[in-house]
């Protein structure tokens, strides 16, 4: 008994936070449920009956979801449940690993990225993407943001600092590199080089920002710093975010979409998801009765 | 009783340790000592800074080993020159072009190839890589110094690919990852994350390497030629360190200066091995602290 009333005292904070965030919210984006039904207007990402295998493992099953510009998606399920996998598909990084097969389609501003003549290389430059473990190059934390921009062919160096200035800026680590810009990354505290890798995938101006777990290597105060920067960042970017931690997604995210077992079980605004989900699994999911 | 045991063994392994160390000792206070009575005749400036080595000359010998130095140097640095790029390509290649059943027959036909007998090495030198080398540039006979250095590095590409290779792989994973989710492309990553990363594991490939080719005998003596003259090019004859001793202390007379020279340039030779393979250690073990 006591069990469920602390669960559920998790699930009202949850909740409050959402709504305390909700309020202070100036977009004009309605953050009603019917909202999350595909429009033709401003839909970035839209995904189409796709799915994934891992050689004989069906990984993603008949998935359809449409995300919008500049929102914040946040996709939550218990472990193994296909949402890194989900995420790993929308710039197509799992094409390295063997043995794998999609099918199916999604379509970013239109487009099939499934689609044959589709240049990887160009569209992971439009779509960039922070891993769970930070993973800064071992080279300098200036030629760490400078790198997609030299492989992008951008020889001018007052370009390049200038735009490695503005990505440290824009993801916030600015002030605390700024004078140690020739020193190793590794020299920096975990946060902060997660915040270095964001600086990195921001320097190339992707359109569309996969997170896989930003924060669940970090403590809460590096964790609250990196989702302040999310906050900032959908002004400029679309953000998909996948996560464990439900009170991050409730926090963070405009949207969610709950995934078990391989299928998307429910997609809405947050604070549908959080306070009346439509399904009794995503009930259970939210309220911390299973997962 | 457990503990008596455990001291035995703790001596046992200990003894082979001091066994090996004993071995190098001797090696060198051997060296040290039977090259020493060399310079009661040879003042050892002559003989580190001389440019003739003729110890049988009938009025005046002299015990110069610049050209030894110069030619050993030659073909070691022609070695490397040929085998760095293609070493280095092929680890690439090994490790993020081939498919995995390619990698697992490749591997080890080129680790066999480090097996080969220096000395059918020096055949081929002689019959095959000599005519070619005498046609192309026009020469009377192939025997020179590009001849030596080309079959150096068909020896000494084995331990770089094999090395190079370990060393790429054991780049994590996510460097690479996150180079691909940028937008690098493969080639980008390879030249721009994993070689950087790997850098001095594959340095300490390429010293290894140099440290066989400096070292090697039997090859350079049946491919070079062996005159013993200052080279002038690469298209020189020349005598290393290691064929001057090969050549002439079989012949020598006991306990002759001569003889003491010998063991003086030898000395020289184990100290440049040394040197080198101390170097490639120290970069390694910087490596392993780099990567966690």
């Amino acid at each position: 008994m006591q069990g469920t009333a602390m669960k559920n005292e998790k699930f009202l904070n949850a909740t409050s936070i959402f709504r305390s965030q909700a309020t202070t919210q100036t977009s004009s984006k309605s953050v009603r449920g019917e909202s999350a039904s595909p429009v033709k207007k401003n839909i970035k990402i839209k995904v189409e009956s796709f799915n994934f295998y891992y050689g004989n493992t069906w990984a993603l099953k008949n998935i359809q979801i449409a995300i919008k510009e500049n929102n914040v998606v946040g996709i939550i399920g218990p472990s193994g449940c296909g949402k890194s996998t989900f995420l790993r598909c929308i710039n197509r990084m799992n094409d390295i690993i063997k043995n794998t097969r999609a099918e199916g389609f999604i379509y970013i501003d239109g487009k099939n990225i499934y689609e044959k003549d589709q240049d990887v290389v160009t569209l992971r430059r439009d779509v960039g993407m922070v891993f769970q473990k930070s993973n800064p190059f071992p080279k300098s934390v200036f030629e760490n943001v400078a790198y997609g921009l030299r492989i992008n062919g951008v020889k001018d160096q007052r370009v390049i600092a200038q735009k490695v200035e503005k990505s440290l800026k824009d993801a916030a680590i600015w002030d605390e590199v700024k004078d140690r810009l020739s020193d190793s990354p590794f020299s920096l505290s975990g946060g902060q080089q997660q915040r270095l890798c964001i600086a990195r995938a921001l320097a190339i101006e992707p359109r569309i920002l996969l997170l896989d777990e930003p924060a669940s290597a970090l403590d809460p105060i590096a964790t609250s710093k990196v989702e302040e920067l999310i906050h900032q960042l959908k002004k400029e970017y679309t953000i998909i975010i996948v996560t464990h931690n439900m009170q991050q997604a409730a926090r963070v995210s405009d949207f969610s979409a709950f995934f078990m077992m391989g299928e998307l079980i429910e997609y809405d605004a947050t604070s549908k998801i959080f306070t009346n989900p439509s399904n009794k699994i995503t009930e259970d999911y939210v309220t911390g009765r299973f997962g | 009783m457990r503990r008596v045991k455990d001291k035995m063994i703790h001596g046992l392994f200990f003894l082979n340790g001091i066994f090996v160390v004993a071995i190098l000792l001797g090696i060198f206070s051997l060296l040290v000592f039977t090259a020493f009575p060399a310079f009661k005749e040879i003042n050892i400036l002559d003989f580190l800074t001389g440019s003739i080595w003729n110890p049988d000359a009938y009025l005046e010998p002299s015990y110069g080993i610049v050209p030894m130095l110069v030619s050993t140097f030659m073909v070691t640095l022609g070695a490397l020159v040929v085998a760095i790029p293609i070493g280095i390509g092929a680890a690439a290649y090994l490790s993020d072009v081939a498919s995995p059943r390619v990698r697992e027959v490749t591997k080890p036909i080129i680790e066999i190839l480090a097996g080969i007998p220096s000395v059918v090495i020096g055949f081929l030198g002689i019959v095959l890589v000599g005519p070619f080398i005498a046609k192309v540039f026009g020469l009377s006979n192939g025997l020179n110094a590009i001849n030596g250095s080309i079959l150096l590095a068909v020896m000494a590409l084995p331990t770089i690919i094999s090395m190079s290779e370990d060393a790429l792989t054991s780049v994590p994973s996510n460097y690479e990852q996150a180079s691909l989710a940028l937008g690098a492309t493969k080639w980008q990553t390879v030249i721009k994350v994993k070689i950087p990363a790997a850098l001095s594991g594959i340095i300490a490939a390429c010293m290894l390497g140099m440290g066989r080719a400096v070292g090697e005998t039997m090859t350079v003596l049946m491919a070079t030629g062996c005159a013993p003259a200052m080279p002038k090019g690469f298209l020189d004859s020349v005598r290393t360190m290691t064929s001057t001793i090969a050549i002439e202390l079989g012949e020598v007379a006991y306990n002759s200066t001569h003889y003491y020279a010998l063991f003086a340039v030898g000395l020289v030779l184990f100290i440049i091995t040394f040197i080198i393979n101390m170097t490639s250690d120290i970069i390694l073990h910087k490596y392993e602290k780099v990567h966690r």
